[in-house]
């Protein structure tokens, strides 16, 4: 998708400038903002690339460093800590052989902590792009990270 | 204790039962019978209804829901806007999504039914960016309610134009904030103001906005189904109607639970959430969410009740209880809290901003065991001002958790503080 595209879908007007900034990123190889992109938003908007700037650095699901194809985000607030959260993190560190706040070497995954994901109930949880994954044990994280695998073949 | 004695369903009474996929089912169980009723009644009388039936805001103020409704009505300007505040970030609380995947058309009617009511033409539900499911529930609801009639031009033939737009956030929790909610959708980055002015007389685009939380619309077709006074009849005085909660934490049954206003903690926690794995012992409770106050086990007797609440200086905002058992660490607990808001913390105003670090580099001197007795004066002050001083409820609520555990558990700063202590002031 290019930026325009994207733009044209939602709309030019800046109420709908960040919906238009996601569903772009989410076409990028590496999930992000390029200082290019920011600046043709700005262009197109006819906003100030400082504004689009601050919008695209203020929010924490949109990026401007590169990141991985799938982003595994794993919720570290209280409820799921007190669930062995921290287990989870250890789990997906080891088995994807990077640390928190990384990419994977094959630029498959990017590790990061997030906010509660609203799945406290299922503590404790992580999410995929739009999937929401709870009551994590080791053997669910494998499979997941199979999962994925899988559909990056395809 | 007989566990269903607190149980009411209300707002969850259909979850399971229909396919929230389909308006036919929503419809065969009595839904939109509300919003027709509301259309042959006046604003006026609907208000009316609403504020006998105490109503108040689910999103944690508590704020009555026809007095914000009379405001936005009597307010000049126009156009003027209706917003949902669906960004749900509080951790701790999942109840909103609940409610719109598994009853997105009961929300959908509470809002028709208010903006009917206060005359006002133009909606927004803004999800947060985490909740996809939600949001295409709430998209799909709101194609199925244009092409019944119940959104677009003249709503049943009653004269009535009105629809409904999907606004999806991008990850930030300051954003569940009236103003900063009201940026974001103008496409900014969501930063918090002063107030007054409010958004009843100055919120999007500087018009009158009534904004409220999810649980609080859903509650509106309830209120006209069976007016005002008989929903009164729910709950205690001071507290009316059913109380979504969100039992997380140390239990062994954690989920989504409706009761009536007045059930105890205790009975919540043991009752409906089977007790502690392993029957361990409840060391800490926190109400409401990171935001809110942290209390010991003794005081599990404590009813839902606003009234109550305030008597104890507590309060349950939006309604999560998180348990946390005898092996937790309350110092590092602390740290994961203000660390959240450190993270969230939108950086406008001092004492939030660069308060919340110097609070995180103290709690550390007292994790390490290096504290001494003037660091506790010092984040005595610390919280003190950042509750007083910062601009929004962000900041000004971020410190409840130490203060409390500071009155509850002053033992857990006190055997921290380093013993060579007088020698050090
Ligand atoms: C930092 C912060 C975050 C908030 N987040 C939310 C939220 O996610 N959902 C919500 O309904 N209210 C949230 N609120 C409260 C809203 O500002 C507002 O009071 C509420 O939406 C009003 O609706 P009500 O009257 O129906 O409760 C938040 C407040 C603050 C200060
Ligand atoms: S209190 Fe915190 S979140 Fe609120 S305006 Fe100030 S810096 Fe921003
Ligand atoms: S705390 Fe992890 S999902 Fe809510």
């Amino acid at each position: 998708m290019q930026v325009k595209e994207a733009l044209e879908k939602f709309g030019r007007t800046p109420d709908k400038l960040i919906g238009a900034m996601l569903a772009y990123q989410k076409t990028t190889p590496c999930n992000y903002l390029t200082q290019e992109d920011i600046r043709e938003f700005a262009k197109e908007t006819g906003l100030p690339e400082s504004r689009v700037h601050s919008v695209a650095s203020f929010y924490s699901l949109l990026s401007t460093k590169p990141r991985g194809k799938y982003i595994i985000q794993v919720c570290h607030d209280v409820p799921c800590y007190v669930n062995n959260s921290t287990n989870v993190v250890i789990e997906l560190e080891q088995r994807l052989k990077t640390k928190m706040g990384q990419t994977t070497d094959d630029g498959l995954f990017s590790l990061e902590y997030s906010s509660c994901l609203g799945c406290c109930d299922k503590a404790p949880a992580m999410q995929i792009g739009d999937n929401l994954y709870g009551n994590l044990t080791a053997e669910k994280i494998s499979s997941v990270l199979a999962e994925h695998r899988r559909k990056s073949h395809e | 204790m007989n566990k269903n004695a607190c149980v009411r369903k209300l707002l969850t009474k259909r979850f399971g039962e229909i396919n929230p996929g389909s308006i036919d089912d929503y419809i065969s169980r009595g839904g939109y019978d509300s919003l027709r009723k509301a259309l042959a009644m006046s604003g006026g009388d609907i208000i009316n209804e609403i504020k006998n039936s105490g109503l108040k805001g689910r999103g944690g103020a508590a704020f009555p829901t026809g007095l914000k409704m009379q405001a936005v009505k009597e307010a000049g300007g126009s156009p003027k806007y209706i917003i949902c505040n669906a960004d749900e970030g509080e951790p701790g609380n999942f109840k909103d999504r609940y409610l719109m995947e598994n009853d997105p058309h009961q929300l959908i009617e509470g809002i028709i039914i208010c903006a009917y009511a206060t005359g006002i033409k133009h909606g927004y539900i803004f999800i947060r960016g985490e909740y996809a499911r939600a949001a295409a529930m709430v998209e799909k609801a709101l194609e199925q309610a244009r092409i019944r009639g119940f959104l677009g031009d003249n709503i049943l033939d009653a004269g009535f134009d009105f629809d409904i737009d999907v606004y999806t956030g991008a990850g930030s929790y300051v954003c569940g904030e009236e103003f900063a909610l009201l940026v974001t959708i103008e496409g900014k980055s969501g930063r918090a103001t002063y107030k007054p002015p409010f958004p009843t007389t100055c919120g999007l685009y500087n018009k009158p906005t009534q904004i409220n939380n999810v649980e609080t619309f859903c509650n509106i077709p309830h209120i006209i189904e069976m007016g005002g006074a008989e929903f009164s009849k729910i709950g205690t005085d001071s507290s009316k109607g059913t109380k979504l909660v969100c039992l997380s934490g140390n239990v062994v049954r954690p989920g989504l639970y409706e009761v009536v206003f007045g059930t105890s903690i205790k009975d919540i926690i043991y009752g409906l959430g089977g007790g502690i794995p392993n029957n361990r012992e409840i060391k800490m409770i926190q109400l409401g969410g990171a935001s809110g106050p942290v209390i010991p086990s003794d005081m599990s007797d404590l009813p839902l009740d606003y009234a109550s609440m305030r008597e104890n200086d507590l309060n349950f905002g939006s309604g999560a209880i998180i348990v946390m058992d005898e092996r937790i660490n309350v110092l590092d607990i602390l740290k994961r809290i203000i660390g959240f808001f450190h993270h969230e913390s939108c950086g406008k105003c001092t004492p939030c901003r660069e308060g919340l670090a110097q609070t995180l580099i103290l709690l550390d001197r007292f994790i390490e065991g290096v504290a001494v007795e003037k660091d506790l004066a010092l984040l005595g002050i610390l919280i003190e001002t950042m509750s007083e001083a910062s601009i929004c409820g962000l900041g000004q609520a971020a410190p409840t958790a130490i203060k409390k555990v500071l009155q509850y558990f002053p033992e857990e700063f006190q055997s921290r503080i380093h013993a060579t202590d007088s020698a050090a002031v």
